[in-house]
Protein backbone atom coordinates (compact mmCIF):
# COMPACT_ATOMS: atom_id res chain seq x y z
CA UNK A 1 0.00 0.00 0.00
CA UNK A 2 1.22 3.63 -0.68
CA UNK A 3 1.26 5.73 2.15
CA UNK A 4 -0.59 9.06 1.02
CA UNK A 5 -2.73 11.99 2.42
CA UNK A 6 -5.89 9.44 0.89
CA UNK A 7 -4.44 6.28 2.80
CA UNK A 8 -4.29 8.27 5.86
CA UNK A 9 -7.82 9.77 5.41
CA UNK A 10 -9.07 6.25 4.48
CA UNK A 11 -7.55 4.53 7.29
CA UNK A 12 -8.82 7.80 9.95
CA UNK A 13 -12.20 6.15 8.93
CA UNK A 14 -11.62 2.84 10.53
CA UNK A 15 -10.01 3.95 13.49
CA UNK A 16 -6.66 3.14 12.43
CA UNK A 17 -7.27 -0.48 12.82
CA UNK A 18 -6.50 -1.74 9.40
CA UNK A 19 -2.75 -0.80 8.50
CA UNK A 20 -1.35 -3.46 7.21
CA UNK A 21 2.05 -4.98 8.51
CA UNK A 22 5.08 -3.13 6.48
CA UNK A 23 6.40 -5.95 5.72
CA UNK A 24 5.42 -10.07 5.72
CA UNK A 25 7.38 -12.63 8.28
CA UNK A 26 8.03 -15.11 5.91
CA UNK A 27 9.35 -18.57 6.65
CA UNK A 28 12.92 -19.40 5.55
CA UNK A 29 13.24 -20.89 2.30
CA UNK A 30 15.65 -23.68 1.31
CA UNK A 31 17.58 -22.26 -0.48
CA UNK A 32 18.17 -18.24 -1.65
CA UNK A 33 20.18 -16.76 -4.34
CA UNK A 34 21.84 -14.32 -1.78
CA UNK A 35 21.40 -14.02 2.30
CA UNK A 36 22.24 -10.48 4.07
CA UNK A 37 23.21 -11.62 7.51
CA UNK A 38 22.36 -8.67 9.83
CA UNK A 39 19.40 -6.85 9.76
CA UNK A 40 20.44 -2.89 10.33
CA UNK A 41 20.06 -0.60 8.00
CA UNK A 42 23.30 -1.39 6.25
CA UNK A 43 21.82 -5.31 5.49
CA UNK A 44 18.37 -3.80 4.75
CA UNK A 45 19.83 -1.15 2.44
CA UNK A 46 21.77 -3.92 0.91
CA UNK A 47 19.06 -6.31 0.01
CA UNK A 48 16.92 -3.27 -1.40
CA UNK A 49 19.66 -2.03 -3.83
CA UNK A 50 20.08 -5.58 -4.67
CA UNK A 51 16.47 -5.75 -5.60
CA UNK A 52 15.99 -3.01 -7.20
CA UNK A 53 19.22 -1.77 -9.13
CA UNK A 54 20.34 -5.50 -9.79
CA UNK A 55 17.29 -7.27 -10.46
CA UNK A 56 17.22 -10.06 -7.62
CA UNK A 57 14.42 -11.19 -6.26
CA UNK A 58 15.25 -14.20 -3.98
CA UNK A 59 16.52 -12.78 -1.47
CA UNK A 60 16.61 -13.12 2.48
CA UNK A 61 17.77 -10.76 5.39
CA UNK A 62 18.54 -13.09 8.19
CA UNK A 63 18.64 -11.12 11.59
CA UNK A 64 19.09 -12.45 15.34
CA UNK A 65 17.23 -9.89 16.71
CA UNK A 66 14.92 -7.12 15.42
CA UNK A 67 15.14 -5.38 12.99
CA UNK A 68 17.15 -1.96 13.62
CA UNK A 69 18.00 -3.83 17.13
CA UNK A 70 21.60 -3.20 16.69
CA UNK A 71 23.68 0.12 16.50
CA UNK A 72 20.67 1.36 13.11
CA UNK A 73 18.41 2.12 16.68
CA UNK A 74 21.21 3.59 19.24
CA UNK A 75 22.46 6.03 17.25
CA UNK A 76 22.39 9.69 17.55
CA UNK A 77 21.74 10.07 14.11
CA UNK A 78 23.95 12.75 13.05
CA UNK A 79 24.33 12.70 9.12
CA UNK A 80 27.14 14.69 7.52
CA UNK A 81 29.52 14.09 4.41
CA UNK A 82 32.39 16.26 5.40
CA UNK A 83 35.21 14.26 5.72
CA UNK A 84 38.82 14.81 5.02
CA UNK A 85 39.72 12.23 2.68
CA UNK A 86 38.64 12.16 -1.33
CA UNK A 87 37.49 8.05 -1.11
CA UNK A 88 35.80 9.24 2.29
CA UNK A 89 34.36 12.18 0.70
CA UNK A 90 33.10 10.21 -2.39
CA UNK A 91 31.03 7.28 -0.13
CA UNK A 92 29.84 9.91 2.40
CA UNK A 93 28.73 12.53 -0.06
CA UNK A 94 26.89 9.64 -2.21
CA UNK A 95 25.46 8.20 0.94
CA UNK A 96 24.03 12.23 1.57
CA UNK A 97 22.42 12.97 -1.76
CA UNK A 98 20.83 9.39 -1.53
CA UNK A 99 19.44 10.16 1.87
CA UNK A 100 18.16 13.97 0.32
CA UNK A 101 15.53 12.12 -1.83
CA UNK A 102 15.18 9.01 0.54
CA UNK A 103 11.51 9.55 1.88
CA UNK A 104 10.13 10.21 -1.66
CA UNK A 105 12.30 7.20 -2.67
CA UNK A 106 10.90 4.76 -0.18
CA UNK A 107 7.30 6.60 0.31
CA UNK A 108 8.16 6.34 3.65
CA UNK A 109 8.67 9.59 5.78
CA UNK A 110 12.70 9.24 7.38
CA UNK A 111 12.42 12.48 8.76
CA UNK A 112 15.76 13.73 7.06
CA UNK A 113 16.41 17.15 8.56
CA UNK A 114 18.92 19.37 7.02
CA UNK A 115 19.39 21.86 10.19
CA UNK A 116 22.91 21.90 9.65
CA UNK A 117 25.89 20.26 11.44
CA UNK A 118 28.75 22.30 13.68
CA UNK A 119 32.43 21.18 14.52
CA UNK A 120 34.20 23.32 17.07
CA UNK A 121 37.94 24.23 17.35
CA UNK A 122 38.55 24.90 20.98
CA UNK A 123 42.67 25.19 20.50
CA UNK A 124 45.12 26.16 18.00
CA UNK A 125 45.77 22.86 16.54
CA UNK A 126 42.36 22.17 15.99
CA UNK A 127 41.39 25.14 14.24
CA UNK A 128 44.45 24.79 11.92
CA UNK A 129 43.16 21.01 11.10
CA UNK A 130 39.35 22.13 10.78
CA UNK A 131 40.64 25.49 8.44
CA UNK A 132 42.56 22.66 6.48
CA UNK A 133 39.79 20.21 6.31
CA UNK A 134 36.92 22.68 5.53
CA UNK A 135 39.56 23.43 2.17
CA UNK A 136 39.66 19.95 1.51
CA UNK A 137 36.54 19.15 1.88
CA UNK A 138 35.24 22.03 -0.54
CA UNK A 139 37.75 20.87 -3.39
CA UNK A 140 36.07 17.64 -3.55
CA UNK A 141 32.74 19.42 -4.13
CA UNK A 142 31.28 18.75 -0.87
CA UNK A 143 29.77 21.93 1.22
CA UNK A 144 32.00 23.52 4.19
CA UNK A 145 31.82 26.40 5.43
CA UNK A 146 34.33 28.05 8.41
CA UNK A 147 32.59 30.05 11.04
CA UNK A 148 34.41 32.44 13.70
CA UNK A 149 33.17 32.46 17.15
CA UNK A 150 30.74 34.96 16.62
CA UNK A 151 29.09 33.76 13.72
CA UNK A 152 29.47 30.53 15.42
CA UNK A 153 27.57 32.04 18.62
CA UNK A 154 24.90 33.71 15.86
CA UNK A 155 24.18 30.10 14.42
CA UNK A 156 24.02 28.17 17.53
CA UNK A 157 23.03 31.01 20.39
CA UNK A 158 22.98 28.61 23.28
CA UNK A 159 26.60 27.72 22.60
CA UNK A 160 28.96 29.18 25.42
CA UNK A 161 31.94 30.87 23.42
CA UNK A 162 33.16 32.91 26.47
CA UNK A 163 37.07 33.00 26.05
CA UNK A 164 37.47 32.21 29.92
CA UNK A 165 35.32 28.79 29.21
CA UNK A 166 37.45 25.58 29.94
CA UNK A 167 36.80 24.56 26.49
CA UNK A 168 37.11 28.26 24.38
CA UNK A 169 35.26 28.27 21.14
CA UNK A 170 37.65 29.63 18.23
CA UNK A 171 35.80 28.47 15.63
CA UNK A 172 33.90 26.04 13.85
CA UNK A 173 33.05 24.04 10.82
CA UNK A 174 29.81 23.87 8.91
CA UNK A 175 28.11 21.45 6.72
CA UNK A 176 25.03 23.18 5.91
CA UNK A 177 23.42 20.28 4.19
CA UNK A 178 23.88 17.86 7.50
CA UNK A 179 21.61 17.25 9.84
CA UNK A 180 19.72 14.19 11.44
CA UNK A 181 17.16 11.43 10.22
CA UNK A 182 15.14 8.98 12.23
CA UNK A 183 16.65 5.89 12.54
CA UNK A 184 14.22 3.62 13.06
CA UNK A 185 12.86 4.86 10.05
CA UNK A 186 15.58 4.87 7.36
CA UNK A 187 15.40 0.46 8.66
CA UNK A 188 11.87 0.17 8.76
CA UNK A 189 11.54 2.44 5.26
CA UNK A 190 14.36 -0.14 3.25
CA UNK A 191 12.74 -3.12 4.88
CA UNK A 192 9.46 -2.22 3.26
CA UNK A 193 10.64 -1.22 -0.04
CA UNK A 194 12.72 -4.32 -0.22
CA UNK A 195 9.88 -6.35 1.11
CA UNK A 196 8.05 -4.61 -1.79
CA UNK A 197 10.55 -6.39 -3.84
CA UNK A 198 10.21 -9.52 -2.86
CA UNK A 199 13.06 -9.68 -0.08
CA UNK A 200 12.18 -12.42 2.51
CA UNK A 201 12.72 -10.58 5.77
CA UNK A 202 13.44 -13.23 8.53
CA UNK A 203 14.06 -12.17 12.40
CA UNK A 204 14.48 -13.80 15.35
CA UNK A 205 17.41 -16.08 13.83
CA UNK A 206 20.65 -16.28 14.77
CA UNK A 207 23.45 -17.34 12.12
CA UNK A 208 25.67 -19.47 14.01
CA UNK A 209 28.05 -20.83 11.43
CA UNK A 210 28.97 -19.87 7.66
CA UNK A 211 28.71 -23.35 5.20
CA UNK A 212 31.50 -23.79 2.90
CA UNK A 213 33.18 -26.16 0.57
CA UNK A 214 36.16 -25.93 -1.12
CA UNK A 215 36.97 -22.17 -0.53
CA UNK A 216 33.25 -21.25 -1.56
CA UNK A 217 30.14 -20.56 0.29
CA UNK A 218 26.83 -22.66 0.42
CA UNK A 219 25.38 -21.21 2.93
CA UNK A 220 24.14 -20.45 6.64
CA UNK A 221 23.61 -22.58 9.63
CA UNK A 222 21.07 -20.57 11.73
CA UNK A 223 19.16 -21.28 15.13
CA UNK A 224 15.89 -22.35 12.71
CA UNK A 225 18.72 -24.49 11.06
CA UNK A 226 20.83 -24.59 7.70
CA UNK A 227 19.76 -21.89 4.64
CA UNK A 228 21.43 -22.54 1.46
CA UNK A 229 22.93 -19.82 -0.61
CA UNK A 230 24.39 -19.11 -3.61
CA UNK A 231 26.35 -15.46 -2.04
CA UNK A 232 26.41 -14.38 1.37
CA UNK A 233 27.05 -10.63 2.61
CA UNK A 234 27.89 -10.27 6.38
CA UNK A 235 27.06 -6.68 7.59
CA UNK A 236 26.83 -7.12 11.58
CA UNK A 237 28.68 -3.96 12.51
CA UNK A 238 30.40 -4.82 16.48
CA UNK A 239 30.07 -8.77 15.56
CA UNK A 240 31.68 -9.08 12.40
CA UNK A 241 34.78 -10.44 14.22
CA UNK A 242 32.53 -13.28 15.52
CA UNK A 243 30.91 -13.69 11.71
CA UNK A 244 34.60 -14.09 10.70
CA UNK A 245 35.55 -16.66 12.87
CA UNK A 246 32.92 -18.64 11.78
CA UNK A 247 34.27 -18.53 8.54
CA UNK A 248 37.67 -19.05 9.29
CA UNK A 249 39.76 -15.68 9.24
CA UNK A 250 40.52 -12.99 11.20
CA UNK A 251 39.57 -9.33 11.21
CA UNK A 252 41.22 -5.70 12.00
CA UNK A 253 38.30 -5.03 14.13
CA UNK A 254 37.87 -4.44 18.01
CA UNK A 255 34.27 -3.61 19.26
CA UNK A 256 34.23 -1.31 22.19
CA UNK A 257 31.01 -0.07 23.91
CA UNK A 258 29.67 3.46 22.92
CA UNK A 259 26.79 5.26 24.91
CA UNK A 260 24.08 8.24 24.15
CA UNK A 261 21.60 9.54 26.44
CA UNK A 262 18.64 11.09 26.53
CA UNK A 263 17.44 14.40 28.36
CA UNK A 264 13.53 15.32 29.39
CA UNK A 265 11.86 16.31 26.36
CA UNK A 266 11.63 20.57 26.79
CA UNK A 267 11.34 23.06 24.11
CA UNK A 268 12.78 24.00 21.00
CA UNK A 269 15.92 25.36 21.90
CA UNK A 270 18.34 23.95 19.73
CA UNK A 271 17.60 23.67 15.83
CA UNK A 272 21.00 22.50 14.95
CA UNK A 273 24.05 19.95 15.43
CA UNK A 274 26.64 20.85 17.52
CA UNK A 275 30.27 18.10 17.62
CA UNK A 276 32.84 18.75 19.73
CA UNK A 277 35.36 15.66 18.85
CA UNK A 278 38.02 17.19 21.32
CA UNK A 279 35.73 16.60 24.08
CA UNK A 280 33.64 13.79 22.97
CA UNK A 281 30.15 15.59 23.03
CA UNK A 282 27.63 15.35 20.19
CA UNK A 283 24.06 17.48 20.74
CA UNK A 284 21.06 17.72 18.48
CA UNK A 285 17.07 17.86 19.88
CA UNK A 286 14.44 15.52 18.80
CA UNK A 287 11.58 16.62 17.51
CA UNK A 288 9.84 14.99 20.85
CA UNK A 289 12.49 17.76 22.78
CA UNK A 290 14.36 15.38 24.08
CA UNK A 291 18.20 16.62 24.07
CA UNK A 292 20.28 13.43 22.29
CA UNK A 293 23.85 13.30 23.66
CA UNK A 294 26.63 10.87 22.04
CA UNK A 295 29.72 10.24 24.26
CA UNK A 296 32.94 8.59 23.49
CA UNK A 297 34.22 5.08 23.24
CA UNK A 298 35.01 2.71 25.99
CA UNK A 299 38.68 2.80 25.76
CA UNK A 300 38.52 -1.49 26.33
CA UNK A 301 36.86 -4.14 23.80
CA UNK A 302 33.38 -5.48 24.99
CA UNK A 303 30.18 -6.61 23.75
CA UNK A 304 28.33 -5.68 26.47
CA UNK A 305 26.31 -2.53 24.98
CA UNK A 306 26.38 -0.91 28.09
CA UNK A 307 29.13 2.06 28.25
CA UNK A 308 30.94 3.01 31.44
CA UNK A 309 30.16 5.77 34.21
CA UNK A 310 33.90 7.57 33.74
CA UNK A 311 32.52 8.63 29.85
CA UNK A 312 28.84 9.67 30.86
CA UNK A 313 30.83 12.00 33.79
CA UNK A 314 33.30 13.80 31.07
CA UNK A 315 30.49 13.50 28.29
CA UNK A 316 28.36 15.35 30.94
CA UNK A 317 31.22 17.78 32.16
CA UNK A 318 31.80 18.83 28.60
CA UNK A 319 27.75 19.36 27.88
CA UNK A 320 27.56 21.48 30.80
CA UNK A 321 30.80 23.73 30.22
CA UNK A 322 29.67 23.83 26.11
CA UNK A 323 25.92 24.50 27.05
CA UNK A 324 25.63 26.11 30.42
CA UNK A 325 21.71 26.50 29.86
CA UNK A 326 21.39 22.77 30.23
CA UNK A 327 23.42 22.17 33.86
CA UNK A 328 19.90 21.50 35.34
CA UNK A 329 18.59 19.20 32.61
CA UNK A 330 17.74 15.49 33.96
CA UNK A 331 18.61 12.93 31.72
CA UNK A 332 15.87 10.25 30.84
CA UNK A 333 17.41 7.23 29.54
CA UNK A 334 21.60 5.89 28.91
CA UNK A 335 22.29 3.21 26.99
CA UNK A 336 24.82 1.61 24.77
CA UNK A 337 25.66 -0.06 21.70
CA UNK A 338 28.84 -2.29 20.40
CA UNK A 339 30.49 -0.71 17.42
CA UNK A 340 33.03 -2.11 15.36
CA UNK A 341 36.32 0.33 15.08
CA UNK A 342 39.05 -0.32 12.71
CA UNK A 343 42.94 1.04 12.83
CA UNK A 344 42.02 3.92 10.01
CA UNK A 345 38.79 4.55 11.15
CA UNK A 346 37.43 3.60 7.77
CA UNK A 347 35.15 0.47 6.60
CA UNK A 348 35.91 -2.31 5.19
CA UNK A 349 33.38 -3.41 2.18
CA UNK A 350 34.49 -6.21 -0.41
CA UNK A 351 35.30 -9.52 -0.88
CA UNK A 352 36.92 -11.92 1.81
CA UNK A 353 39.27 -15.00 1.84
CA UNK A 354 35.92 -17.04 1.23
CA UNK A 355 34.61 -16.90 -2.53
CA UNK A 356 31.10 -15.25 -2.70
CA UNK A 357 31.31 -14.06 0.60
CA UNK A 358 31.25 -10.73 1.68
CA UNK A 359 31.54 -8.84 4.55
CA UNK A 360 30.53 -4.69 5.19
CA UNK A 361 31.70 -3.78 8.52
CA UNK A 362 34.15 -1.22 10.45
CA UNK A 363 32.06 1.53 10.32
CA UNK A 364 32.44 1.96 14.15
CA UNK A 365 31.19 5.02 15.45
CA UNK A 366 29.84 6.66 11.90
CA UNK A 367 28.06 4.54 9.89
CA UNK A 368 24.62 5.66 9.97
CA UNK A 369 25.45 8.80 8.29
CA UNK A 370 26.90 6.06 5.42
CA UNK A 371 23.59 3.49 5.12
CA UNK A 372 22.67 4.11 1.49
CA UNK A 373 25.66 4.83 0.16
CA UNK A 374 27.20 1.56 2.23
CA UNK A 375 23.90 -0.63 0.89
CA UNK A 376 24.25 1.15 -2.43
CA UNK A 377 28.33 0.18 -3.30
CA UNK A 378 27.64 -3.31 -1.18
CA UNK A 379 24.63 -4.35 -3.18
CA UNK A 380 26.73 -3.58 -6.75
CA UNK A 381 29.59 -5.58 -4.76
CA UNK A 382 27.88 -8.87 -4.49
CA UNK A 383 25.20 -8.41 -6.81
CA UNK A 384 28.06 -8.49 -9.55
CA UNK A 385 31.23 -10.28 -7.72
CA UNK A 386 33.16 -7.12 -7.81
CA UNK A 387 33.36 -3.77 -5.69
CA UNK A 388 31.58 -0.54 -7.09
CA UNK A 389 34.30 2.52 -7.56
CA UNK A 390 32.59 3.76 -4.41
CA UNK A 391 34.07 0.67 -2.00
CA UNK A 392 36.81 -0.60 -4.19
CA UNK A 393 39.71 1.19 -2.17
CA UNK A 394 38.00 -0.34 1.09
CA UNK A 395 39.50 -4.08 1.14
CA UNK A 396 40.50 -6.23 3.68
CA UNK A 397 43.59 -6.70 1.67
CA UNK A 398 44.53 -3.11 2.71
CA UNK A 399 45.99 -3.69 6.12
CA UNK A 400 48.73 -5.55 4.07
CA UNK A 401 49.16 -3.71 1.45
CA UNK A 402 49.13 -0.45 3.55
CA UNK A 403 46.95 1.75 1.86
CA UNK A 404 44.89 2.93 4.51
CA UNK A 405 42.35 5.67 4.18
CA UNK A 406 43.10 7.32 7.59
CA UNK A 407 40.14 9.02 8.94
CA UNK A 408 41.12 9.12 12.59
CA UNK A 409 43.70 12.09 13.07
CA UNK A 410 41.22 14.02 10.76
CA UNK A 411 38.13 12.99 12.80
CA UNK A 412 39.67 11.51 16.10
CA UNK A 413 36.16 10.39 16.98
CA UNK A 414 33.64 10.61 13.96
CA UNK A 415 29.89 10.25 14.71
CA UNK B 1 33.14 1.29 36.70
CA UNK B 2 35.55 -2.05 36.62
CA UNK B 3 37.10 -2.57 39.58
CA UNK B 4 40.95 -3.91 38.86
CA UNK B 5 43.54 -5.49 40.97
CA UNK B 6 46.67 -3.82 39.87
CA UNK B 7 49.53 -6.42 41.40
CA UNK B 8 51.42 -4.43 42.33
CA UNK B 9 49.11 -1.57 43.90
CA UNK B 10 45.80 -3.64 44.18
CA UNK B 11 42.13 -3.28 43.71
CA UNK B 12 41.94 0.69 41.91
CA UNK B 13 38.97 1.96 39.58
CA UNK B 14 39.01 1.47 35.91
CA UNK B 15 39.95 4.98 35.58
CA UNK B 16 43.31 4.37 37.03
CA UNK B 17 44.33 2.57 33.67
CA UNK B 18 44.92 2.72 30.28
CA UNK B 19 43.97 -0.32 28.15
CA UNK B 20 46.79 -1.73 25.78
CA UNK B 21 44.99 -3.98 23.89
CA UNK B 22 45.35 -7.67 23.54
CA UNK B 23 47.90 -9.35 25.23
CA UNK B 24 50.34 -12.25 23.80
CA UNK B 25 50.75 -10.54 20.26
CA UNK B 26 54.37 -11.60 19.01
CA UNK B 27 56.23 -8.95 16.87
CA UNK B 28 57.97 -10.98 14.43
CA UNK B 29 60.67 -12.48 15.06
CA UNK B 30 63.43 -11.73 11.91
CA UNK B 31 61.40 -8.38 10.70
CA UNK B 32 63.38 -8.27 7.86
CA UNK B 33 62.12 -11.45 6.58
CA UNK B 34 58.60 -10.75 7.81
CA UNK B 35 56.51 -10.00 4.45
CA UNK B 36 53.57 -7.90 4.36
CA UNK B 37 50.78 -10.74 5.22
CA UNK B 38 52.90 -11.08 8.78
CA UNK B 39 53.11 -7.46 8.96
CA UNK B 40 49.72 -6.94 8.58
CA UNK B 41 48.68 -9.81 10.73
CA UNK B 42 50.79 -8.53 13.27
CA UNK B 43 50.12 -4.40 13.40
CA UNK B 44 46.18 -4.83 12.44
CA UNK B 45 44.33 -8.31 12.84
CA UNK B 46 42.84 -8.97 16.34
CA UNK B 47 41.33 -11.78 17.76
CA UNK B 48 38.67 -9.48 19.22
CA UNK B 49 36.88 -12.45 21.46
CA UNK B 50 33.59 -12.02 22.42
CA UNK B 51 33.80 -13.68 25.78
CA UNK B 52 37.07 -14.16 27.56
CA UNK B 53 39.84 -12.03 26.12
CA UNK B 54 43.35 -11.73 27.67
CA UNK B 55 44.74 -7.99 27.11
CA UNK B 56 47.30 -5.65 28.43
CA UNK B 57 46.85 -2.98 31.07
CA UNK B 58 48.58 -0.39 32.15
CA UNK B 59 48.31 1.39 35.65
CA UNK B 60 49.13 4.92 34.38
CA UNK B 61 48.01 6.99 37.15
CA UNK B 62 49.70 4.95 39.95
CA UNK B 63 52.41 2.70 39.66
CA UNK B 64 52.68 2.70 35.75
CA UNK B 65 53.59 -0.90 35.23
CA UNK B 66 51.97 -3.16 32.43
CA UNK B 67 50.44 -6.09 33.37
CA UNK B 68 47.82 -8.33 32.11
CA UNK B 69 43.76 -9.37 32.55
CA UNK B 70 41.82 -11.98 31.48
CA UNK B 71 38.06 -10.28 31.15
CA UNK B 72 34.84 -11.49 29.89
CA UNK B 73 33.81 -8.79 27.39
CA UNK B 74 30.07 -9.68 27.70
CA UNK B 75 29.78 -9.17 30.93
CA UNK B 76 33.05 -7.56 31.75
CA UNK B 77 33.67 -10.12 34.58
CA UNK B 78 37.59 -10.09 35.49
CA UNK B 79 38.71 -13.50 35.79
CA UNK B 80 42.35 -13.38 36.53
CA UNK B 81 45.20 -10.32 36.54
CA UNK B 82 48.64 -11.62 36.04
CA UNK B 83 52.33 -10.09 35.19
CA UNK B 84 53.97 -9.79 32.05
CA UNK B 85 55.46 -12.30 30.86
CA UNK B 86 53.26 -14.72 33.00
CA UNK B 87 51.74 -17.38 30.72
CA UNK B 88 47.67 -16.88 30.16
CA UNK B 89 45.54 -18.41 32.92
CA UNK B 90 43.06 -20.44 31.18
CA UNK B 91 39.39 -20.10 31.84
CA UNK B 92 36.53 -22.63 31.73
CA UNK B 93 34.08 -21.06 30.24
CA UNK B 94 34.00 -23.37 26.92
CA UNK B 95 30.39 -21.67 25.42
CA UNK B 96 32.23 -18.06 25.32
CA UNK B 97 36.18 -18.90 25.02
CA UNK B 98 37.19 -18.06 21.32
CA UNK B 99 40.51 -16.65 21.92
CA UNK B 100 44.06 -18.73 22.97
C1 LIG C 1 25.65 5.33 20.79
C2 LIG C 1 25.97 5.37 19.31
C3 LIG C 1 25.95 6.58 18.64
C4 LIG C 1 26.23 6.65 17.28
N1 LIG C 1 26.09 7.85 16.65
C5 LIG C 1 26.21 7.91 15.30
C6 LIG C 1 25.93 9.14 14.62
O1 LIG C 1 25.54 10.16 15.22
N2 LIG C 1 26.08 9.18 13.26
C7 LIG C 1 26.50 8.07 12.55
O2 LIG C 1 26.64 8.18 11.34
N3 LIG C 1 26.74 6.88 13.18
C8 LIG C 1 26.60 6.78 14.53
N4 LIG C 1 26.83 5.57 15.17
C9 LIG C 1 27.29 4.40 14.39
C10 LIG C 1 26.14 3.72 13.65
O3 LIG C 1 25.09 3.45 14.55
C11 LIG C 1 26.58 2.42 13.00
O4 LIG C 1 27.79 2.59 12.29
C12 LIG C 1 25.53 1.92 12.00
O5 LIG C 1 24.24 2.05 12.52
C13 LIG C 1 25.81 0.48 11.66
O6 LIG C 1 24.71 -0.04 10.95
P1 LIG C 1 24.65 -1.57 10.58
O7 LIG C 1 23.39 -1.80 9.86
O8 LIG C 1 25.92 -1.94 9.91
O9 LIG C 1 24.72 -2.30 12.00
P2 LIG C 1 23.57 -2.68 13.06
O10 LIG C 1 22.44 -1.73 13.05
O11 LIG C 1 24.27 -2.94 14.35
O12 LIG C 1 23.02 -4.02 12.45
C14 LIG C 1 23.72 -5.25 12.54
C15 LIG C 1 22.70 -6.32 12.84
O13 LIG C 1 23.31 -7.61 12.77
C16 LIG C 1 22.68 -8.43 13.69
N5 LIG C 1 23.51 -9.61 13.98
C17 LIG C 1 24.67 -9.65 14.69
N6 LIG C 1 25.12 -10.91 14.77
C18 LIG C 1 24.23 -11.69 14.08
C19 LIG C 1 24.14 -13.09 13.79
N7 LIG C 1 25.07 -13.95 14.26
N8 LIG C 1 23.08 -13.53 13.06
C20 LIG C 1 22.14 -12.66 12.60
N9 LIG C 1 22.18 -11.35 12.84
C21 LIG C 1 23.20 -10.86 13.57
C22 LIG C 1 22.46 -7.54 14.89
O14 LIG C 1 21.42 -8.01 15.73
C23 LIG C 1 22.11 -6.19 14.25
O15 LIG C 1 20.75 -5.95 14.16
C24 LIG C 1 26.58 5.47 16.55
C25 LIG C 1 26.61 4.24 17.22
C26 LIG C 1 26.30 4.17 18.59
C27 LIG C 1 26.32 2.84 19.28
ZN1 LIG D 1 49.91 -0.32 40.19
Amino acid sequence: MKYSFASLLRNAFSYHENWQSAWRSPEPKREYDAIIVGGGGHGLATAYYMAKEHGMRNIAVIEKGWLGGGNTGRNTTIIRSNYLRDNSAQIYEHALKLYEGLSQELNYNIMFSQRGVLNLAHNQHDLRELSRRVNAIRLNGVDSEFLNPQQTKAFCPILNVSPNSRYPVLGASLQRRGGTARHDAVAWGYARGANNLGVDIIQNCEVTGIRQSDGRVEGVETSRGFIGAKKVGVVVSGHASVLADMAGFRMPIESHPLQALVSEPIKPMHDTVVMSNAVHVYVSQSDKGELVIGAGIDGYCGYSQRGSFPIVEEQINALVELFPIVSRLRMMRQWGGTVDVCPDASPIIGKTPVKHLYFNCGWGTGGFKATPGSGWAFAHTIAQDEPHELNAPYTLERFNSGYLIDEHGAAAVAH
Amino acid sequence: MLLIECPYCGPRDETDFKCGGEAHITRPEKPADADDQSWGDYLFMRTNSMGTHYEMWCHSHGCRRWFNVCRDTLSNKIHAVYKMGEPPPRVDDPTRSRSQ
